[in-house]
């Protein structure tokens, strides 16, 4: 493996109650979170090659962890999102290299379709930076009740010369949708957006 | 008796490899299990709340097995532990206490025969907080090895009239641990301390 990971971190939230209703099955979400070392920590490097590599490893690792957090077979999870907070050593362009050329292939690999981009969001913090990681449905991106994020941290990173990768995979949307909108028995799937 | 209204559980899981000196051959695990739960006293001072106790015992018992389960199953890799909970705002620091004996006997219980003392913390506050989970070693308190925390939180939770209450358990010494003091392998295990 590159990636050089300090730590391993799931997160799975279960929603079994929302303004005194029952949610009826709960909603779940989980997040796979990688600490990993910033190869290009502190000085200019021009090729990012190798986190883009990293982020291919990471999207097979973390994914394969979030859904087993969950205990589902991959093809069942309806949404996704990823995000990466750089330490402060580091450049957003880092988050970039991890999350954007690579990672997605794995992860949809993983999940069986995946037509709809996976949502992501990226910053550069220090040690306990909440990361809220967008969440939209894996095949079509309008299903409004799949419109959705889940704020993750880990208190000790990252450190000034590492980055957090985390991927969030659940098995349903928020957990009282009500807003209307394009609903999940009506996907296409054609063009990952409806 | 009144019924445990849970909103929301969250499982947090760390796998630990290193903290900048050499890969441990068996990562550290921690894991934490977490329940939002409607505070049946908030908003008003109730003299008889002992009770409730009797009440949280069911769901201790299932937070405790869920953390075994996700520290991979086997009751005897459970080397440390701790206890811990947040009130929101509309209740009192005595509503968390509630949390010591159903918390407690959930682990033992699920644990078999641990001999120390379950390590705790409590406060006040609002959604969001943090709280620094203490870990001691489950059969004496002295093992310093084995003197850890885990920092765990839930960004919605607690609301003002909701307890966040918290589990962890750990399968180790703090990964690089080298302070000294009692071992593990020398723990007498007469008294739950040595």
């Amino acid at each position: 493996m590159k990636a050089k990971i300090r730590k391993l971190v799931t997160f799975v939230e279960e929603t079994q109650t929302e303004m005194d209703q029952a949610v009826d099955p709960p909603t779940r979400r989980a997040a796979a979170a990688a600490v990993i070392e910033n190869p290009f920590a502190g000085r200019y490097v021009a090729d990012l090659a190798e986190l883009m590599e990293i982020g291919e490893e990471l999207g097979a690792l973390l994914t394969e962890r979030a859904v087993a957090a969950l205990g589902i077979a991959g093809p069942a999870a309806e949404s996704y999102g990823k995000a990466a907070a750089v330490g402060e050593n580091g450049e957003l362009e880092h988050a970039a290299a991890v999350l954007h050329p690579k990672l997605g292939t794995p992860v949809r690999k993983a999940l069986g379709k995946g037509a709809a981009l996976i949502p992501s969001s990226k910053k550069r913090g220090g040690l306990g930076v909440p990361l809220d990681i967008p969440l939209g449905h894996k095949d079509a991106a309008f299903v409004r009740s799949h419109f959705d994020g889940m704020e993750i941290r880990v208190s000790d990173a990252p450190r000034a010369n590492e980055i957090l990768v985390a991927i969030a995979v659940t098995d349903s949307g928020r957990p009282l949708p009500r807003v209307g909108g394009l609903t999940k028995d009506q996907i296409k799937g054609e063009d990952g957006l409806r | 008796m009144s019924k445990v209204e849970v909103r929301k559980r969250v499982t947090i899981v760390e796998e630990i490899f290193h903290e900048g000196g050499p890969i441990a051959a068996n990562p550290l695990r921690r894991a934490a299990a977490l329940a939002a739960i409607r505070n049946p006293f908030a908003g008003k001072y109730v003299e008889e709340i002992a009770g409730f106790m009797d009440d949280l015992k069911p769901l201790g018992l299932e937070m405790a097995k869920s953390l075994v389960a996700a520290l991979g199953g086997q009751a005897k890799t459970i080397e440390g532990y701790g206890k811990g909970a947040i009130v929101g705002s509309a209740g009192e620091l005595e509503h968390g206490a509630l949390w010591h004996v159903p918390g407690g006997y959930a682990m033992r219980e699920i644990l078999g025969d641990a001999k120390a003392i379950v390590a705790s913390t409590k406060k006040v506050g609002a959604p969001g907080t943090r709280l620094d989970v203490p870990v001691t070693h489950v059969n004496a308190s002295y093992v310093r090895s084995h003197f850890d925390a885990m920092e765990v939180g839930i960004a919605d939770a607690p609301r003002a009239d909701e307890i966040l209450l918290a589990l962890v358990m750990t399968t180790g010494p703090r990964v690089h641990a080298r302070v000294g003091g009692l071992r593990a392998s020398e723990i007498k295990g007469e008294d739950g301390l040595r």
